[in-house]
């Protein structure tokens, strides 16, 4: 094995690899935040319960009772559940990955590693969550009487793998600016809070005028909740591929930019943390 | 000739001073931005030092390489850029194997995980598989001694424990290359032997490379054949490890009795309170610059502390005293003698008397540490040196013959019959 160091390394170099030589080590950093997060198992669990239950309990008092909004017959509770499922999953990713490069700052100084493992796996614990948030849903669909479409089981998974990418393609740039700059970190929870309001979370898409709505079809996250609301809850059959399709790709595309960004600051992580 | 298995060309590293010392804000960026003042000409004042300048070597497979020099001299630069971890200014090196770096004992410990978990996770982190630790697991657990605690979060464990297991994990490292930082200094002596035994059996065997930073003279003789001298990022010295060792030894024995230390960059703390300056004087306040074994010694520190001096108090003082091979026999510490000072003077002076000074003739070398309500706000390691000469500290015209210990007791011996 021949490795040549020198001052400059391009900034579109992806190294395979090396990837793959590390993936032993992607393992054991999710492995390890899920540990540590489930070590006290209740209190583990029991946050990956709350978040987004009591979210669904203080939207539904609002929304669902004191404002009316049209969600087309289904009931409010569980119309925001599904929401908030995705949205805790897409916010907690974002949050983790942001944060993976500062608060794991000993080990970028002293060990040489491919630094974007870090942000990638600091968002599986995330997924964890979102499995055990999952049971709620359950909960509340046989205690509404709602059969999900069967297509659910191929859409879900994909609505997860593009929520992963979206949060991953944010969380990496954000996560290179956090080292650079550290009022970052203050920055970011606002952030998450004002793109809630961005996407259809707490209210459904028919209430924003026909003429805004590309703003929604913009944001992945839209597309993500749409689709599961229209897989999980109603009747419907269409599924708009073409809608989900534009949100992958655009999910894809946002992951290459920050890459660019994530590549040109690596190498001077180690001297600037 | 057999090809080299690492080429260094030309490396420079510069970092950037002043601007360091704090980490830039998103808020200051933009608000420069905003203010058309400074859009144009935002040139800061950057001021730039070079930690390393120049540096060319060579090592064959198979050799074990020692890296010696002052603190600030370079070393650690050198082995994070051989490591990858940090990218050099200038230069070409050119590696021909897997490179393993060990700057820290236990990096990426997680004190909520088992010695089991930290085994799989530190070993990963490290560069190994998970096959490759699954391998290795039980000689590492009884390498590290720690079978009984393995399912014990490493919080619990002893600071000796814990390290005992970094190390383990580290020795069981199976790279062509191997980058040591200053790691040995921590541990107790019988478990660095072992780790000391298992890196040169290691490199025998099998054929490692490694390239070793020490302050302990003694451990770098022991290991390596050869040994490079690094004096203000360059190197001054390329030589079998004798020869460097001297070189070394040499240059850093210039003694006086005044010994400014203001300008001293590699420093840590936090800067509250800062010793400036160290003077040697007998007790008739006469500056000294060779010190005699059995004199009363006075040495002062000047100190100077920042705005917010008022809020400092608890102010610990320490002074680590070290032989020729980097192995701290003897600390003065305020602390143990119950002297530890409630508030101090914006500037001042602390003074260390002591009486009947029981060092044998020769070099020796301190660190300055000074601490404040449990937290460092100066420490200076390797931060000067003194020589003794021969003095009469029994009173008997007599003292042991050299080489048989540093340090010098008051005792009688007795005999009786029976």
């Amino acid at each position: 094995m021949k490795t040549v160091i020198t001052p400059q390394q391009h900034w579109y170099t992806f190294n395979y690899k090396e990837l793959n030589n590390y993936r032993d080590l992607f393992y054991f950093l999710a492995w390890r935040d899920i540990k540590v997060r489930y070590k006290q198992t209740a209190v583990g669990v029991l946050w990956a319960f709350f978040v987004p239950f009591i979210s669904m309990v203080v939207f539904t008092i609002f929304f669902g009772n004191l404002v009316t909004l049209n969600t087309a017959g289904i009931p409010y509770p569980i119309f925001v559940f599904v929401g908030l499922l995705f949205w805790t999953f897409f916010s907690q990713a974002v949050t983790n990955a942001s944060n993976s490069l500062v608060s794991s700052q000993d080990i970028i100084k002293k060990i040489y590693f491919p630094k974007v493992l870090l942000p990638a796996a600091s968002i599986l614990v995330t997924v964890f969550d979102f499995f055990i948030a999952a049971l709620i849903l359950i909960g509340m669909l046989l205690y509404y009487h709602i059969t999900p479409n069967l297509l659910a089981l191929v859409i879900v998974p994909l609505l997860m793998v593009i929520t992963y990418i979206t949060a991953f393609s944010l969380g990496l740039f954000l996560a290179a600016l956090n080292v650079k700059y550290r009022d970052v970190r203050y920055v970011i929870p606002f952030f998450v809070q004002i793109l809630l309001f961005f996407t259809p979370v707490i209210y459904p898409t028919t209430t924003i005028s026909s003429s805004y709505q590309w703003i929604l079809q913009l944001n992945p996250m839209s597309t993500v909740i749409e689709t599961a609301r229209t897989v999980l809850l109603s009747h419907s059959n269409t599924i708009a591929w073409q809608q989900l399709f534009f949100a992958l790709l655009m999910s894809i595309i946002v992951t290459l930019i920050s890459w660019l960004y994530f590549k040109k600051t690596e190498r001077y992580f180690a001297d600037i943390i | 000739m057999e090809k080299p298995i690492i080429q260094v060309d030309h490396i420079s590293k510069q970092y950037r001073l002043g601007k360091q010392a704090s980490y830039l804000s998103l808020r200051d960026v933009l608000g420069k931005m905003l203010n058309p003042k400074h859009l144009f000409h935002s040139k800061t004042e950057v001021r730039q030092f070079f930690a390393l300048q120049d540096v060319n070597f060579s090592v064959t497979r198979g050799e074990i390489i020692g890296l010696i020099g002052r603190n600030g001299a370079g070393k650690s630069t050198l082995l994070k850029i051989l490591s990858q971890i940090t990218p050099p200014t200038t230069g070409r090196i050119t590696l021909h194997g897997r490179v393993a770096s060990l700057l820290e004992v236990g990096t990426g410990f997680h004190p909520e995980l088992t010695g089991r978990e930290n085994i799989f996770l530190n070993g990963a982190i490290l560069g190994m598989t998970k096959r490759e630790i699954q391998k290795k697991f039980t000689e590492i657990v009884a390498f590290a001694e720690i079978e009984q605690f393995l399912d014990t979060p490493v919080k619990h464990y002893s600071s000796g424990m814990y390290v005992r297991l970094a190390f383990a994990v580290a020795a069981h490292l199976e790279p062509e290359i191997l980058l040591v930082d200053e790691v040995l200094a921590v541990g107790d002596t019988q478990f660095q032997k072992k780790c000391l035994g298992k890196m040169s059996e290691v490199t025998h065997n099998k054929g490692r490379t490694i390239i070793f930073v020490s302050h302990n003279l003694s451990a770098i003789q022991k290991l390596c054949q050869r040994a490079i001298l690094l004096k203000d990022g360059y190197v001054i010295k390329d030589a079998p490890v004798e020869e460097t060792i001297h070189e070394y030894l040499k240059d850093n024995s210039v003694v006086s009795a005044e010994i400014k230390l203001d300008q001293r960059k590699d420093r840590q703390g936090n800067g509250k309170i800062k010793i400036t300056q160290i003077r040697f004087e007998n007790f008739s306040s006469e500056a000294i610059s060779i010190l005699r074994t059995g004199q009363d010694v006075r040495i002062i520190f000047n100190y100077e502390t920042d705005a917010t001096f008022s809020t400092v108090h608890d102010v610990i003082v320490s002074f680590p005293i070290m032989n020729q091979f980097g192995e701290t026999f003897l600390n003065m510490i305020n602390l143990a003698t119950g002297n530890v000072f409630k508030t101090i003077p914006s500037k001042g002076q602390f003074i260390l008397e002591w009486h009947n000074l029981p060092l044998m003739p020769g070099t020796y070398y301190f660190n300055t540490f000074v601490s404040a309500s449990n937290v460092i706000t100066d420490w200076i390691i390797d931060a000067g040196c003194f020589e003794v000469e021969y003095g009469d500290f029994f009173g008997s015209g007599q003292l042991p013959p050299e080489g048989q210990g540093n340090v010098l007791l008051k005792h009688d011996w007795l005999v009786r019959d029976l």
